[in-house]
């Protein structure tokens, strides 16, 4: 199925985020290009994901992963096949905060290390939800527990300006609108997870501050 | 064999002047190409990658223009209507809209490719009322139907603003490609679309680098402080000249007609440079996007197209063209 997911990829996703966004990136070049890698970026819309997929070269693009809710994706049958098989979703239970873990025990992370593990670059949005895309949303932890499990995987924070005018939550219909994508610099796993979310909401602002202006109200 | 047959009959079938003029674009690319080479190669410790880039991005978007000339108006027209969409997407991207506003974006697109379906169906009264009235009337009730109305003139302004510039006014080069033979042209109607371009983009070169070899005072120093009186005057003078002497080559433009082209075309696209940079300062922006490598957004590059192109369009109507 491999072959599906790249041909949809390259054919399909890549002229139509261009189509929609304008796929402005700066910083291409700081993307990972080999697995284990984690990308982190902020989350307004479903076009978020299109775009992440739409931005990485041909030779990595089979590797990159979204971590995406299972709960939403794998919902029916038909969106869970296309999730799974052509989007390539890591499908994650969603905790409810505070929680460490699911009541019958389940980690909810293990999909997600599974696949670090078998040298994919792994995409999560750290709020875990889609916001109104003016402000980052507080950031869960889930990221920086990956990255201690995997200290050699660097932590690229990617911010995304726009999506959410694209395609706002709720809305079915998208408006081709310029998006502007930003990737900073690769985090290191230095130890301490409340340090590390710290420094990653830091670099994530950073990016934020270097977007064009959103006029928008 | 075929296919070298196929080729040769292409090229044959175009007008000589049009593959002469391509040519000499090619030719003075390469100048400047040849010029930024030896100048990275002279003065290691400046750094000429921006203008490298502009080189290079110029070669795209020339090749991209010339292939389609080439290939004729259905593939010209297709290619003003992407530049045009790329335009109004930067435009309504940077501009201040409210959030409520999302079904007049896409009602602002919708617009577009009706206005493009006229040049394509070659209905030159439906396209001339469609925009400036209709398109004019029908989003601001629309926009009031979505029920809000706070900065409301505004919005309506900045949505027709937008529809104006980027589609109506670059439309007017698409129509030229629906100019027939029957109007005596030169070197066809590709022709008449290909010294436009090519006045334009001149004058905007020739501005630049008048500008930077001797500008001194500055022309419009709050809104634009690069240009100056001695670019702006360099770059009429050249491209004045420019129109005069190649111009009867490329349209059946001839005396009154060819000088009052001469004198307004560079005006013209001084005008809008500088009225795209206002609009640029008040969004606070200095390019509209990054689409072009070394020159910014489509915006940035077609800013002068969008008072050029309606300004040639009605004086090749009013002068030489029996059809408009």
């Amino acid at each position: 199925m491999g072959w599906l997911r790249f041909l949809v990829l390259v054919l399909v996703a890549r002229p139509l985020a261009l189509f929609l966004t304008g796929a402005d990136v700066t910083g291409r070049e700081r993307l990972p290009l080999k697995g284990p890698a984690i990308v982190a970026a902020n989350h307004s819309s479903h076009v978020d994901t299109l775009l992440l997929l739409a931005i990485f070269p041909s030779r990595a693009v089979a590797r990159v992963r979204p971590v995406a809710a299972a709960d939403y994706f794998l919902r029916d049958p038909v969106i869970g096949w296309f999730s799974r098989h052509v989007i390539g979703i890591v499908p994650v239970a969603r905790l409810k905060a505070g929680q460490r873990t699911r009541d019958d025990g389940e980690d909810v992370l293990a999909p997600a290390r599974a696949a670090l593990a078998a040298g994919d670059i792994v995409v999560v949005f750290p709020e875990g939800t889609r916001g109104d895309g003016d402000q980052l949303g507080q950031l869960k932890g889930g990221v920086a527990r990956l990255a201690e499990a995997f200290p050699e995987a660097p932590v690229t924070p990617v911010w995304i300006q726009g999506a959410g005018r694209v395609l706002p939550k709720g809305e079915a219909i998208p408006a081709p609108l310029n998006c502007a994508v930003l990737v900073g610099e690769p985090l290191d796993w230095e130890g301490g997870r409340t340090a590390f979310m710290a420094r990653l909401r830091v670099a994530l602002l950073a990016l934020k501050d270097q977007a064009p202006p959103l006029r928008w109200s | 064999m075929d296919i070298v047959a196929a080729v040769r009959a292409f090229f044959a079938a175009q007008p000589p002047a049009l593959l002469a003029g391509l040519a000499g674009v090619v030719a003075l690319l390469s100048v400047a190409g040849a010029i930024a080479t030896v100048l990275t190669a002279l003065k290691p410790d400046r750094d000429y990658r921006e203008l490298r880039q502009r080189i290079a991005s110029w070669w795209v978007m020339v090749a991209l223009l010339a292939g389609a000339l080439l290939l004729g108006w259905q593939a010209t027209v297709l290619a003003f209507a992407l530049v045009s969409f790329m335009a109004l997407r930067e435009f309504l991207s940077l501009a201040p809209i409210r959030k409520e506003d999302r079904p007049a974006i896409l009602a602002a697109y919708l617009a577009l490719v009706a206005a493009y379906g006229f040049i394509a169906a070659d209905k030159y009264m439906f396209y001339l009322v469609f925009i400036p009235v209709w398109a004019f009337l029908g989003l601001p009730f629309l926009m009031a139907m979505l029920g809000q109305t706070r900065g409301f003139l505004t919005t309506a302004a900045t949505f027709h603003w937008g529809l104006v510039t980027c589609v109506y006014n670059l439309g007017f080069a698409a129509f030229l490609m629906r100019t027939p033979d029957s109007d005596r042209l030169p070197a066809g109607a590709a022709g008449l679309v290909f010294f436009l371009l090519l006045a334009t983009e001149f004058n905007d070169v020739a501005q630049y680098v008048f500008g930077k070899l001797l500008g001194r005072r500055k022309i419009a120093p709050t809104v634009s402080p690069n240009k100056t009186w001695e670019g702006f005057l360099g770059g009429w003078l050249a491209t004045g000249l420019l129109i005069g002497f190649a111009g009867p080559l490329f349209t059946p433009l001839a005396g009154p007609g060819l000088l009052v082209v001469a004198v307004a075309l560079p005006l013209a696209g001084f005008a809008g440079d500088v009225t795209m940079s206002a609009v640029k300062r008040d969004i606070g922006v200095k390019d509209t996007s990054h689409a072009i490598p070394g020159h910014g957004g489509v915006l940035d590059r077609a800013d002068s197209l969008t008072f050029t192109a309606p300004l040639y369009f009605h004086l090749l109507a009013v002068f030489a063209l029996s059809k408009f």
